[in-house]
C-alpha cells in the first residue's frame, strides 16, 4: 500500500492484513512502556480542515506511540485561513520533509488529489473527506466486530465464534451489520459498507428515506426503513449508530426529519429495540453521540456497547495503518505485501 | 555426518532438493538436547529461566527445548516459562525491505523481571535480529540476566554479539544460504546449505565451542 484513501479500492487480503497487524498493535498498548521505535525519525503531518478531536488525537497517539514525529496543522489559524490553497500547503509541507499526511477535508476527495497530483511524496491517509469516506474509523469498527463477533472477546460467547483468538487472520464472513441512522451525510457508513462487503459481511442501512442518498440502490447493501423489523428479523451481530450530523443540515435537524423527538421513535436504539437484539450482538458508534437523539444514555451504557472500546482499537488500527505505509523501501511505487 | 546425502526422515522432501545437508535429524536433536543441558547447568537449574523464542523457527526450537528443560529439571514448566518475542518493530532494516508482517508476541504470564531470559533463534548471521530483540526485552522489563541459543552459528556479525549457547558452528561464505528445516513447520529436520561453491567441502569444525 501506498496511500489509504478509501476502503473501497483495499482488497480483501490488504483489509486482513491492517486488522492482523492492529491485533499485534493493540497487544504492545496493554504493556508499561508503549512506545515503539519503529518509525523513529519520520515525520507525520495531521492536516486537519475540519474540526476533530478524537480522529485528530487518535492519530497522533498512534504516531507517537511508533516514535514518529507529529506536526499538527490545522487549517483555523494558519496560513490556509488566509486563502493558501491545497497545493501551496502540500508543497510546504513536501519542503519540509513530511513522510506521511494524515489529511482532514470538508471536500470530498481531497486526500484523493493530494496523494495523486504530484505534490507530494509522502504517504497520504485520508482522516476523513467530506461525505466520502473514512477509512480508518471503518477499519476499527470492523476490527472490533471481529474481535467481538468472529473471536468471541470479553465472554461474548456464541454467535459466529470461530477462533479464540480474537479472530487474528479471519474475516467477517456471514457476519450481519446494521447501519442505522444519517447515511446521508456519513463517510462512515460509506466507508463501512465497502470495506465491510470487502470482508464478506452482510450489510443493511436503515434510515428515514430523505437520510439516504440519491444511487443508494446501487450500493452493495440493503436497504430498510424499518428499524424494529430489522433487528427483530434480519438479527443483526452488530448494530452500528450513526450521529445525526445537524451541522450538515441547512436549515437545521427540521430538514430531513419532522422532529428530533419523532426521530428517537423510529430510529433511535433504545432499551427496548436492545432488548430486539441477539444475545452476543454488540452496538457501535463512531463518536461524538448525541445521547437522547439516535442512542439512549442506557444503550451506550450497557454491556452490549463497545463505544469506549472502539476509541482504543482506533489508536491500535491507526499505528497499523502508519505502519504498514511508512515501514517498507519507501520507493516502492507497487503495493508492498508482507513477506 | 556424510555431507551431501539426504538424512534418514528427508526423503520425499521437494524442497530440500539443491543444497548440502550439514545436520540431519538426530544432529538437530542431540545439539538441541546438549544446549538444554548446558542451559541448565549455566543457570544453576531451570526455576528462574525463561525461553523467548525468535519467529518463525526459533518458536518452534524453543517449544522443543522447554520438553528437554522440563525433562531435565521439572523446576521449568513449558507452560509457563515459555513465550515469544516478535522483534519486526525493532528492526533496523524496516525502511530497507518490503514491508514485514508484524508477529505475535507472547511472554509468561510472570513476566521476564529478575528472570534469565534465553532467547531461542534457529541460525545467528549478522547479529542484527539479536541486536532488535536486546531492545524488544528492554522495552518489556529488566530480566536478571539474557542469554542467546541457536541452533547454527554462521559467522559474518557484524555487531559485538555472541552467543552463548550454540548447536554447530558452521563458517560459511556470505553468498551461501544456510535454512534450518523443523518438522512442525517444513515436514522434517535438516540444517542445509545452499549457494554453496562446487568442489568446496563441508568445513567440519566439530560441535559446539
Amino acid at each position: 500500500m501506498r496511500h489509504l484513501l478509501s476502503t473501497a479500492d483495499l482488497a480483501k487480503d490488504e483489509a486482513i492484513e491492517i486488522l492482523d497487524t492492529a491485533a499485534q498493535m493493540a497487544a504492545t498498548q496493554s504493556r508499561e512502556i508503549k512506545k515503539l521505535p519503529t518509525l523513529r525519525g519520520r515525520t507525520v503531518v495531521n492536516l486537519f480542515f475540519e474540526d476533530s478531536t478524537r480522529t485528530r488525537i487518535s492519530f497522533e497517539t498512534a504516531a507517537k506511540r511508533l516514535s514518529a514525529d507529529v506536526i499538527n496543522f490545522s487549517a483555523k489559524g494558519s496560513s490556509v485561513s488566509k486563502g493558501e490553497s491545497l497545493k501551496d500547503t502540500a508543497l510546504t509541507l513536501h519542503a519540509m520533509g513530511a513522510d506521511a499526511v494524515v489529511v482532514r477535508h470538508w471536500a470530498s476527495g481531497a486526500p484523493y488529489q493530494l496523494a495523486h497530483a504530484g505534490w507530494l511524496d509522502a504517504a497520504v491517509l485520508n482522516a476523513g473527506d467530506g461525505t466520502h469516506m473514512h477509512p480508518t474509523q471503518a477499519l476499527l469498527d470492523a476490527y472490533t466486530i471481529r474481535r467481538h463477533v468472529v473471536g468471541g472477546a470479553a465472554g461474548q460467547g456464541g454467535g459466529l465464534r470461530r477462533s479464540g483468538d480474537d479472530g487474528v487472520g479471519a474475516d467477517l464472513a456471514g457476519v450481519r451489520v446494521a447501519i442505522v441512522g444519517d447515511v446521508l451525510h456519513s463517510r462512515v457508513a460509506r466507508a463501512n459498507v465497502w470495506l465491510l462487503r470487502t470482508l464478506g459481511a452482510e450489510v443493511t442501512l436503515v434510515s428515514p428515506p430523505t437520510l439516504l442518498p440519491v444511487g443508494v440502490g446501487t450500493w452493495p447493501c440493503r436497504t430498510s426503513y424499518d428499524l424494529d423489523s430489522t433487528l427483530a428479523d434480519w438479527r443483526p451481530d452488530a448494530v452500528m449508530m450513526l450521529r445525526v450530523q445537524r451541522e450538515r443540515m441547512s436549515g437545521g435537524a427540521g430538514a430531513f426529519f419532522p422532529s428530533p423527538l419523532e426521530y428517537t421513535r423510529y430510529f433511535g436504539l433504545d432499551a427496548r429495540r436492545l432488548a430486539l437484539l441477539p444475545e452476543h450482538a454488540i452496538v457501535l458508534h463512531p463518536g461524538p453521540m448525541n445521547r437522547g437523539l439516535e442512542i439512549s444514555a442506557e444503550a451506550a451504557d450497557s454491556d452490549r456497547a463497545v463505544i469506549v472500546e472502539q476509541v482504543a482499537n482506533g489508536v491500535a488500527v491507526r499505528m497499523a495503518a502508519l505502519y504498514l505505509l511508512l515501514s517498507g523501501t519507501s520507493s516502492s511505487a507497487t503495493e508492498g505485501t508482507a513477506l | 555426518m556424510t555431507a551431501g546425502t539426504g538424512m534418514p526422515g528427508t526423503p520425499d522432501r521437494p524442497a530440500v532438493p539443491e543444497g548440502t545437508v550439514v545436520l540431519g535429524a538426530s544432529d538437530v536433536a542431540r545439539a538441541l538436547t546438549r544446549i538444554a543441558h548446558e542451559i541448565v547447568e549455566r543457570a544453576k537449574g531451570a526455576q528462574d529461566v525463561v525461553l523467548l523464542g525468535i519467529p518463525t523457527r526459533g518458536v518452534t526450537l524453543a517449544a522443543r527445548l522447554a520438553q528437554r528443560l522440563a525433562s531435565i529439571d521439572p523446576a521449568f514448566d513449558p507452560e509457563r516459562d515459555l513465550g515469544e518475542l516478535d522483534v519486526t518493530m525493532y528492526r533496523d532494516d524496516l525502511r530497507r525491505q518490503p514491508t514485514r508482517a508484524v508477529g505475535v508476541t507472547r511472554l509468561p504470564e510472570a513476566g521476564i523481571e529478575g528472570k534469565t531470559v534465553v532467547l531461542v533463534d534457529d541460525v545467528l548471521f549478522s547479529g542484527r535480529t539479536i541486536r532488535a530483540a536486546l531492545d524488544a526485552i528492554g522495552d518489556l522489563g529488566r530480566p536478571q540476566a539474557v542469554r542467546l541459543a541457536c541452533l547454527v552459528d554462521r559467522g559474518h556479525r557484524e555487531l559485538p554479539i555472541r552467543p552463548d549457547f550454540v548447536g554447530k558452528n558452521l563458517p560459511t561464505a556470505q553468498s551461501e544460504r544456510v535454512r534450518v528445516l523443523l518438522a512442525e513447520v517444513d515436514g522434517s529436520d535438516a540444517v542445509v546449505i545452499s549457494g554453496r561453491e562446487p568442489g568446496a567441502g563441508a568445513p567440519d569444525e566439530g560441535e559446539g565451542r
